[in-house]
This record gives structure tokens, C-alpha cells and sequence, in this order.
């Protein structure tokens, strides 16, 4: 297995406000990473320590790609809903990382970010209006520009929140199948099903820091209580 | 009559520059519109006439004084935006505000020069001397090629900011750049069109076209097409009525933006829906 982002001993925070401190983890080609916690355990910080946008005040964060190469979706609210764009324009840049010297998209570029759109099953979207989408749609439109910057990561910032029941399941096993398909995933949840469904690893931020497979979060102290607050019973298998 | 418009030196200096003009202010509004910066416009034109009227008064050369000054006032209201959100609306105001009333005074200051502050305020056609046509020109290219070229990195920083930097995009020094074309673009069309009226040419194609398309490159297209009618339309009022050519251009706009409002409303209610 191939490690593709290592964290030792990572300490988060905003000038000199510990927001969250003793976090390692490693990320290995292929795997699905849920990482949950409550708010204010440091999630949004440890997003934006791994895409680059912010530096950890202590500790390390090594990455053997390239951190442009990870494929991000925002959290829904951060993105605009009434944006005059077409579903390919979003889409298209997607491929804003791999422009380096040149200031148009190549043909390449835009053949990769149409593949993407139809492996959402949104093809024949192109031109309609972004603002005009359903809010699962428009999650798939951006989940298809998250993919066209994507070498190897996913980065997902709480893909369903505000999506119905039906198009959550729908958004989760579509997630599952890029897993399959050898895409890592990274995924910042507040929803424990994907964590007890579809996780290889789990990472758990608050009083508690927990990293390891799922298998071992659920017999561990952390898990036991994470699965007591969010109202399942854990029964051994 | 048209014809006898063409034959004036002066008119195809004010047609060449103010349809540039025009066309930059358009281009740049849709990206300041859609991140919500419509008000650094507001102040920068406001800012131009303060340095306008200084630069009269001191008989220094209007763009090589107004240039910067207003260059240097985007970076500061841009610096001040990014600190504090909420902070950001009143400080454009304050700078304003004042920027005019310093204007005012340093015109009044000095009674003898024959400075028309009408003419700065609502603009004038004979504003454009032949140096500053040609400074002009070269300007506003650099600036619609700057635009044209940054286009896909423009579009994703606009549309999704963090994105955008989570791709290596620093989108700090784009915004830096699209105050500083801004400014640029501000300065260049202030004196023909007047400096209480140029942001209304950065605001109103992105808005009016919004109206009516909802793709991107829909918005930046109709945008430049929009300013440029409005201003051909709104020039050629002035010259044949008299009217001030800033005034003019501007109702222009206006009419557009409610006639595309409307045809908006219709399109929304299904009325221009295929039928089945």
C-alpha cells in the first residue's frame, strides 16, 4: 500500500489558539477515511491544513502528491446557489490545476471534465443553468469538478447535508463506487452512516483523537461513545 | 447626422475610448458584481474625482495623478474588505464621501481656473485630448487582454473562491489585479463620462444581462454587448440633444435593464417556452 498523506503529531489552530492537538494519521492509496467529531473538534481546520489553505502550527503533514492533485467538494453552504453558470463551466474548472503555464483549458482537459460529468450521470447537462439544478444535482455537478482536479484524493466536506434521505443514499453509493473504482476518499461527516457502512479508516477529532480502521474505532472507547451519541446500539458480531 | 458626428476629431477620440472604456467596465463588473465588490466601483469613482480636482488645481497631468492615486485606494479598500466583512461597506462610504468633499475644496480653493465641476461630475465629450486618447487606447487593450487571457482562472475564483485556492490558484493576487484594472479602467472613462456615473457602466450589463442568461459566458458576452449599445446609443443622444453624455448613457442603461428585467419575468413565466 502506497501512503499518500502522513500526519505526525499535528497540533491546529489560528494564532496561537490550539484549536486541536496529537492528531496523526496516515492515508493510503485506495482507502475511505471518515473523519467525525463534534463541532469545534478541529475538522474544518484539519481541511483546510490538507488542501494547503492553512498551515498547522506544529507538528507534520507530509504528502506524496502534490497537494493541487486532491479533488475538493465544498461544504454545500459555502458554495453560491444563484450563480449564472452552465454545468460545464463548473465542471471545466475543475481543471484550473493542471493550466500551469497556459491560459486556456486543452481539449484534453475538457474531454477529462465531460467523462466526469457522465460518470455522475449527468450527461446531456451541460448547458443547463447550475442554479437551476436540484441541490443532489448540483452536489453531482461539483462532485464531477472535484474529480476533474482529482489525481488520487477526494476530499469531501460533508457531501449530503441538507440532501434528502433518498439522494443522500444515492450521492454515498455513488462515492463508494469511485472508492472501487481505486479513488482515496476522504470524508468530513456528520452523519454516522457512511462511517458504519462504507469507511475503511476512521479518524475522530475531540476529547478523544482517534485514527485506525473501522473494524477497531467501533471496539474502542472513542467509538463505543461516538455510537451511544448518535443513538445506535453497538451489537457484537 | 450621423456622418457629421464621425467627421469631428474629437467625437472619434470620445466614440474609440469611451467604447473601450465601456467594454472593460463591463467585463470587469461581471466578476465584481458576482463577488460582491459592486461598491468598490462606487468608491473608486469617487475617489477619481477627488484626485481629479487636485490634479486640476495643482496643474499636474490628470492620468499621471489620478492613476495612482486610485490604484493605490483599490488596494487599500480591497486590504480593508478582506479584514473585516461587515466593516468594509462603511469604510467605502467613508472614503467616498470624503474623497468628494476634498474635490469640492480644492476646486473652490482656487476661483480663478475655469474648472467646470459639472463637467467632472456628469462628464464631457471634449475631455479626451488626443495624448490621453492614445494612452487610453493602449490601456484599455492591456486591459481586455488581461481579461480574455485570465478568463478560466477569473471563473473559477469567482465562482468558488476556496476551491479555486484548494487548486494552487492564489486568488489573493487576482483580486489584487481585477481592483487594480478597475481602478485603471475608472480613471480612463471618468472624465468623458463622468465620475458620479462610471460605476454605473462596471454595475449595470452584468446585472441587466443576469437578468436574462444564466450561463456564465451568456452573462460575460451579453454584458459587453449591452455596454457597447448603450454607449453608441447613449453618445449619439448627447451629441444630437445636448445631454450629457454620462447622464445619457447611463438612462440607457436603465431602459435596458427594466426592458430585460421584464423579457426576464416573461422568460421565468414560461411565456417563451416551446411548445409541445
Amino acid at each position: 500500500m502506497k501512503t499518500l498523506i502522513k500526519a505526525e503529531e499535528l497540533k491546529l489552530g489560528y494564532e496561537g489558539q490550539v484549536v486541536s492537538s496529537g492528531i496523526s494519521f496516515s492515508i493510503n492509496s485506495g482507502d475511505y477515511l471518515c473523519i467525525i467529531g463534534d463541532n469545534g473538534a478541529g475538522k474544518s481546520t484539519l481541511i483546510k491544513a490538507i488542501l494547503g489553505l492553512h498551515d498547522p502550527i506544529g507538528g507534520k503533514l507530509s504528502f506524496v502528491h502534490d497537494k493541487k492533485s486532491i479533488g475538493y467538494l465544498p461544504q454545500r453552504s459555502d458554495v453560491r446557489r444563484t450563480f449564472p453558470a452552465s454545468v460545464i463551466e463548473v465542471v471545466n474548472s475543475g481543471a484550473v490545476n493542471s493550466l500551469n503555464r497556459h491560459f486556456f483549458l486543452s481539449r484534453a482537459d475538457k474531454a477529462r471534465a465531460l467523462k466526469n460529468l457522465e460518470k455522475m450521470g449527468l450527461s446531456g447537462f451541460e448547458r443547463h443553468s447550475f442554479q437551476d439544478l436540484s441541490g443532489g444535482q448540483q452536489q453531482r455537478v461539483l462532485l464531477a469538478r472535484a474529480l476533474t482536479s482529482a489525481k488520487k484524493i477526494l476530499l469531501l466536506d460533508e457531501p449530503v447535508s441538507g440532501l434528502d434521505v433518498h439522494t443522500a443514499s444515492e450521492l454515498y453509493e455513488t462515492i463508494v463506487n469511485l472508492n472501487k473504482e481505486g479513488m482515496t476518499i476522504i470524508m468530513v461527516t456528520h452523519d454516522i452512516h457512511p462511517a458504519l457502512n462504507s469507511a475503511s479508516h476512521i479518524l475522530h477529532l475531540g476529547k478523544k483523537i482517534f485514527f485506525g480502521t473501522r473494524e477497531e474505532f467501533f471496539e474502542s472507547e472513542a467509538g463505543k461513545e461516538y455510537l451511544k451519541e448518535s443513538g445506535h446500539h453497538h451489537h457484537d458480531d | 447626422m450621423m456622418i457629421e458626428m464621425f467627421s469631428y476629431a474629437f467625437m472619434q477620440r470620445a466614440i474609440i475610448v469611451g467604447l473601450l472604456v465601456s467594454l472593460c467596465a463591463s467585463l470587469l463588473g461581471v466578476s465584481l458584481v458576482l463577488r460582491r465588490f459592486s461598491m468598490i466601483g462606487d468608491g473608486l469613482s469617487h475617489v477619481g474625482f477627488g484626485a481629479l480636482a487636485v490634479a486640476t488645481v495643482c496643474s499636474l497631468e490628470p492620468l499621471y495623478f489620478t492613476i495612482p492615486v486610485v490604484t493605490v485606494t483599490a488596494i487599500l479598500i480591497l486590504r480593508i474588505s478582506e479584514r473585516s466583512k461587515l466593516g468594509a461597506d462603511s469604510a467605502i462610504a467613508l472614503i467616498s464621501s470624503s474623497s468628494l468633499a476634498l474635490g469640492v475644496m480644492a476646486i473652490s480653493f482656487v476661483k480663478g481656473t475655469n474648472t467646470d465641476i459639472n463637467n467632472f461630475l456628469f462628464g464631457s465629450l471634449l475631455a479626451v485630448g488626443k495624448k490621453d486618447a492614445v494612452f487610453s487606447i493602449v490601456l484599455s487593450l492591456i486591459v481586455l487582454l488581461a481579461y480574455v487571457l485570465l478568463y478560466p482562472r477569473l471563473f473559477a475564483i469567482t465562482f468558488d473562491e476556496v476551491f479555486a485556492r484548494s487548486q494552487g490558484l492564489h486568488a489573493n493576487r487576482y483580486t489584487m489585479l481585477l481592483a487594480i484594472l478597475s481602478a485603471l479602467t475608472i480613471v480612463l472613462g471618468m472624465r468623458m463620462l463622468g465620475s458620479l456615473l462610471i460605476s454605473a457602466l462596471i454595475i449595470f450589463p452584468c446585472l441587466t444581462s443576469m437578468r436574462v442568461f444564466k450561463t456564465y459566458k451568456a452573462v460575460t458576452i451579453s454584458s459587453g454587448v449591452i455596454s457597447a449599445i448603450c454607449f453608441f446609443t447613449g453618445i449619439t443622444l448627447s451629441y444630437s440633444k445636448g445631454t450629457p453624455v454620462g447622464a445619457s448613457i447611463v438612462t440607457i442603461h436603465l431602459l435596458v435593464f427594466i426592458a430585460f428585467t421584464i423579457i426576464g419575468a416573461l422568460k421565468e413565466s414560461g411565456v417563451f417556452a416551446k411548445q409541445k
